[in-house]
């Protein structure tokens, strides 16, 4: 497995680096740096394989991270591998930047040392990682003895203390859904799904069991006499939503899910992606946008027309509308009738239209003319698509519902649930 | 005079500069010695910290061996993991000095905290040093069989580190066998951790173990309850058992689906990995199609994960479809690639698409690929071109579309696009010969932007090949002509050449002057031997028999048959089990770039050694960015010698 772990800044300096294993040594982090972050014509490959050894590699913030096998190392567990100890480093420093590295680089070592071993991952679950490697420079004794950590570190539940306590059991449950559209220039929908994501953040005493259920069509034509009691809580919301795939939390019982297509699980303290999804069919898209586009000579006419897609009484915020325009268009006479101001950004090559709110079956619309420069090599304009960014609370693109989210303990305590839902974009885009 | 006494000067400003910057240097490391003999606690931690610091910036703090092993002794945790870090960078430097740190060692080891416990035994399986070996043994027994499951995970995968590092000790002392028993151990991690070890260990050429059918059971159960990366270690070790019948094939199948819904990707792979392993043992055909329709969900959502799993994901789709060419039919859209997805992955997208694509849904993937035909990036711009290509040579109904859309990318006049669409369309027109005569229309409308050599040679080939339908023929080629020689590139000359001799054969009046012109041109005054040979040949041909000439040059060409993008049986069969392993994005069979064991049994070379040369020569980086091409294109041997 791996060799060797590296993290370098953005001009390749050697932040952190632990070797694992001998039959790499410390100049293969040189190698890297020399055949990939310093590589001409830029990285066109996260492996590269160089003789018998294979570089992994990941880029976050201002980091490199990159691991070393010698053998023929699964590239996906590295990469997935690469991906949690940056979520450790985010969940430990708040930003996992070249400074946060640098000030706490004992610390990283610390953590590398408890996540491989002989380049082995073994628990990388932040939860329990932060009982026993520890940000205070000052090691008491904490609350948990030491056994305790260790049995919950390999144990069947790494995820969770034995003794936890609330006054007050409350669980909050976040759906969470991005939608992917594309749209081809003559206006037909070449792609259109839905990555929804459940986050949950539970703060439940001792162990709970939970039980949770989702408007999951499978689950209802199992029982139809059950669909009756769901809610229509949201807009748009068919009776039940055609889930393609999913996945989820080390928590939930795989098996169970496949015999029944039940969902349970003891949770994670705190806050937790319980599960991903992925709809396809019947996506209710929020937005229509109508775009037109007429190159004439030395000017581009631009008239785009958005229609809020959905119930008159939820709204989308925050909502940006990028617009792109040939990159030697020189000024742009923009009229936006409708909410949003939109403004030209030169150095993205784009208009950039801010809508802060736009209700449910409300239309704005933007007309521009953009002036072009005379160019002595004419050369056509590549077109790339308008893009969406948008977040529209109470909304589930693919029609998701929670059902219902059941909590049973030894002590027999009353809990409070939370729903909430919210539709955001994910690559929203609209060729012209 | 002058310039002899600035030069002197100079030389010996070097040598000043060498002096100071070396007792600098030293300066540090004399400094830190001091600090790590100080009496007070904080300033001897603190000078730890700094040398593990220059000791990850490559500055060589070995002297300082003996400093920073006092200190090692001490109840505070950082600086003792410290302490052991540096002994890992080190130890194998110093394996006389090693001893003095073993005592300690062997008292953590009998520590109350089983962290501790698990932490020196890690760090000793570490040091990789034949003297610590003796004394690892004894602790290494007793944390074999601690109380604490976490020692016991640890100490497992130490039993590969002693393995690794001198057989013997780890088979005479029952350590191999304690790693077999701990199959059994009640701990998932701890079981999971003893297949990783012992599969490390046959890797290592070992044959200590083999999967019993009595453990597959266990290994099944411990499955749903070990982390992640347990799991994958034990699909791992599944994939290279061999069922006893096909009921209990069935069975592990059956068990094992459930893990195409792990949030962890490679999990969801190393499933699939799995399932079509045991393609080869499970035979009835309703759960085989079961099997199908399950991983084709996970599958696709893998290419909604990070970027760089997608890129895995998607090279092994690649291969998947090799086997299973309709598993994904349906799915065409979810590969479409989006503006803004990372090269690599729109690379793979396209062949994927390319692959998948049947005659009925390629007029839509014609629509996409000509928008990708028309981003900005040129390499990626060549990719869908081509693949514009690869399918109307696939498909002959889809061939007029195809070139439908070339024509049109070659009216946009875009440079890049310009010239590799004309070599692609012409690539279609030799495939299906005599059929859409009319785009050479469109080439001969655009002859002025066509500059690339490939698309100048192509171009040509059209004229001469389709003479009787080009009006102007005479003249596009007598301009040719004119220009010959201010071609560089002989495929053109050539090209040329024969294009005329064509026209020729084919109207003999309107075309004497010209191929008189062109071949005393090309066979007097062209620098190229191989045109004046052409051109020689040409002459005698003609002037010798023309009917002979007709029937060698206007022969009947064999039919071009669309290329073959798949991988040879064998390897193909080979990567399917190696599914999500490096060996299966590169696409290489895993013996050509990894070594086998015995191979860099004790001082490693290869890589390694690659690496301390490349690190001297760092000025050669900047010729060699394309070694990762040529790694893929299969000579990795020939890297090391850089």
């Amino acid at each position: 497995m791996l060799s060797a772990v590296f993290i370098y800044n953005q001009k390749g300096e050697v932040l952190i680096s632990r070797l694992y294993r001998h039959d790499v040594k410390r100049s293969a982090a040189d190698v890297f740096r020399v055949h990939v972050i310093s590589a001409v014509g830029g990285v066109r490959s996260p492996i590269t394989t160089l003789g018998s050894t294979s570089f992994f590699h990941i880029r976050y913030d201002n980091l490199w991270l990159c691991a070393v096998a010698r053998h023929n190392a699964n590239a996906a567990l590295v990469f997935e591998f690469l991906y949690r100890l940056l979520g450790l480093g985010v969940s430990y420093f708040g930003r996992f930047d070249e400074q946060a590295v640098k000030n706490n680089f004992v610390l990283v070592y610390e953590l590398l040392d408890e996540v491989l071993d002989f380049g082995y991952p073994q628990n990388i679950e932040v939860d329990t990682l932060k009982l026993y490697v520890t940000t205070e420079s000052v090691r008491t004794q904490g609350p948990v003895e030491p056994p305790q950590i260790t049995m919950q570190a390999t144990g069947a539940m790494t995820w969770r203390r034995q003794d936890i306590f609330y006054k007050k059991n409350e669980a909050f449950v976040d759906v969470i859904e991005s939608v992917n559209l594309l749209v081809s220039a003559k206006g037909t929908v070449l792609r259109a799904d839905v990555q929804g994501q459940i986050v949950m953040r539970s703060f439940l005493s001792g162990m709970p069991e939970c039980k949770f259920g989702l408007n999951d069509k499978l689950v209802l034509d199992q029982h139809p006499a059950s669909s009756s009691t769901s809610k229509p809580m949201v807009a748009g919301g068919s009776a039940a939503v055609d889930i393609a795939d999913c996945q989820f939390h080390q928590c939930v019982r795989l098996g169970r899910f496949d015999v029944d297509r039940t969902i349970s699980f003891v949770p994670p303290d705190g806050e937790f992606e319980l599960m991903r999804y992925r709809a396809a069919d019947s996506v209710n898209l929020p937005f229509k946008v109508l775009p037109v586009v007429r190159e004439r000579g030395r000017i581009v006419e631009y008239e785009v027309l958005i229609k809020a897609n959905f119930n008159a009484k939820l709204s989308a915020t925050n909502m940006v509308v990028t617009v792109p325009t040939p990159p030697n268009a020189t000024k742009c006479h923009i009229k936006v009738a409708g909410p949003g101001k939109a403004k030209y950004h030169p150095e993205q090559n784009a208009m950039v239209w801010r809508i802060s709110r736009l209700q449910g079956q409300q239309e704005t619309s933007l007309t521009a003319v953009v002036d072009l420069a005379a160019m002595s090599k004419p050369a056509p304009w590549s077109r790339p698509p308008i893009s969406l960014d948008f977040q529209v609370l109470m909304f589930t693109a693919s029609g998701l519902l929670v059902r219902f989210l059941k909590v049973f303990e030894k002590s027999n305590y009353q809990s409070v649930k939370w729903v909430r839902y919210m539709t955001k974009a994910g690559s929203y885009q609209i060729r012209i | 005079m002058m310039n002899a006494a600035i030069q002197s000067h100079l030389a010996q400003l070097q040598i000043v500069k060498a002096k100071v910057l070396a007792a600098l240097r030293k300066g540090e490391n004399y400094e830190l010695k001091t600090e790590l003999n100080s009496e007070y606690k904080e300033r001897r931690k603190e000078a730890v910290r700094r040398v593990i610091a220059n000791m990850t910036v490559g500055k060589d703090v070995s002297g300082l061996f003996t400093d920073v092993l006092k200190n090692m002794h001490t109840d505070d945790l950082e600086i003792k993991k410290l302490i052991y870090l540096y002994l890992i960078n080190y130890a194998k430097t110093q394996p006389d000095l090693v001893i003095l740190a073993i005592n300690t060692f062997v008292k953590d080891a009998e520590d109350s905290n089983p962290l501790i416990r698990a932490l020196a035994i890690r760090t000793m399986g570490c040091l990789h040093v034949q003297e610590v070996l003796d004394y690892l043994s004894d602790p290494l027994r007793k944390c074999l069989r601690d109380s604490s499951p976490y020692v016991r995970k640890t100490a497992v995968m130490c039993v590969a580190k002693v393995y690794d590092l001198n057989r013997e000790v780890a088979e005479e002392n029952g350590f191999v066998d304690a790693v077999r028993e701990a199959l059994g151990d009640a701990n998932t991690m701890v079981v999971s951790n003893a297949v990783s070890a012992l599969a490390e260990m046959n890797s290592m050429g070992g044959r200590v173990w083999q999967l019993e059918p009595q453990t597959v059971g266990r290994l099944l159960t411990a499955v749903n309850e070990c982390v992640e990366w347990g799991q994958i270690a034990i699909l791992e070790a599944l994939i290279e058992y061999e069922p006893r019948d096909e009921k209990e094939a069935e069975n592990i199948c059956e068990r094992l689906l459930p893990r195409l819904q792990h949030a962890n990707g490679s999990v969801v792979l190393c499933t699939v990995r799995l399932l079509l392993r045991y393609g080869r043992y499970v035979k009835r055909a309703d759960l085989l199609a079961q099997f199908s329709k399950k991983m084709v969900p996970p599958l696709i959502t893998l290419l909604s994960s990070e970027p760089e799993i997608q890129f895995v994901a998607l090279r092994n789709i690649n291969i998947i479809l090799q086997q299973r060419p309709r598993l994904l039919s349906k799915e065409i859209r979810v590969f479409f690639c989006k503006y803004n997805d990372p090269i690599y992955v729109k690379f793979e997208k396209v062949d994927v698409l390319v692959r998948i694509c049947s005659e009925r849904n390629a007029d839509p993937l014609l629509a996409e690929l000509k928008e990708y035909a028309k981003e900005v990036d040129v390499d990626f711009v060549e990719c869908a071109v081509r693949a514009i290509g690869r399918l109307a040579m696939r498909f002959e109904a889809a061939a007029e579309r195809a070139i439908a859309v070339l024509e049109e990318l070659i009216q946009m006049k875009v440079d890049y696009s310009l010239q590799i669409s004309v070599v692609v369309l012409c690539d279609i027109l030799r495939r299906y010969p005599g059929k859409h005569e009319s785009a050479v229309t469109t080439l001969c409308d655009h002859a002025d932007h066509i500059n690339a050599p490939s698309a100048r040679a192509a171009y040509l080939w059209a004229l001469g090949e389709y003479s009787e339908h080009v009006r102007n023929v005479a003249g596009l080629l007598g301009a040719g002509v004119d220009s010959l020689l201010e071609e560089e590139d002989a495929v053109v000359q050539l090209a040329l050449v024969n294009a005329c001799v064509k026209y020729f054969l084919k109207q003999p009046q309107a075309a004497q002057a010209l191929v008189l012109r062109a071949l005393q041109t090309a066979s007097e005054k062209c620098a190229d031997p191989d045109v004046r040979d052409r051109a020689y040949v040409y002459w005698r041909l003609l002037s010798a028999d023309p009917n002979a000439a007709r029937a060698v040059v206007l022969t009947e060409k064999p039919p071009v048959r669309p290329e073959s993008n798949s991988l040879p049986e064998g390897l193909l069969e080979e990567l399917i089990g190696e599914l999500g392993c490096v060996s299966s994005v590169i696409q290489q069979p895993a013996k050509q770039f990894v070594y086998a064991y015995g191979e860099h049994a004790g001082v490693p070379r290869g890589g390694a050694d690659a690496a301390i040369s490349a690190a001297d020569s760092e000025a050669q980086a900047t010729s060699s960015g394309n070694i990762e091409t040529a790694a893929i294109e299969g000579e990795p041997e020939l890297l090391i010698s850089f």
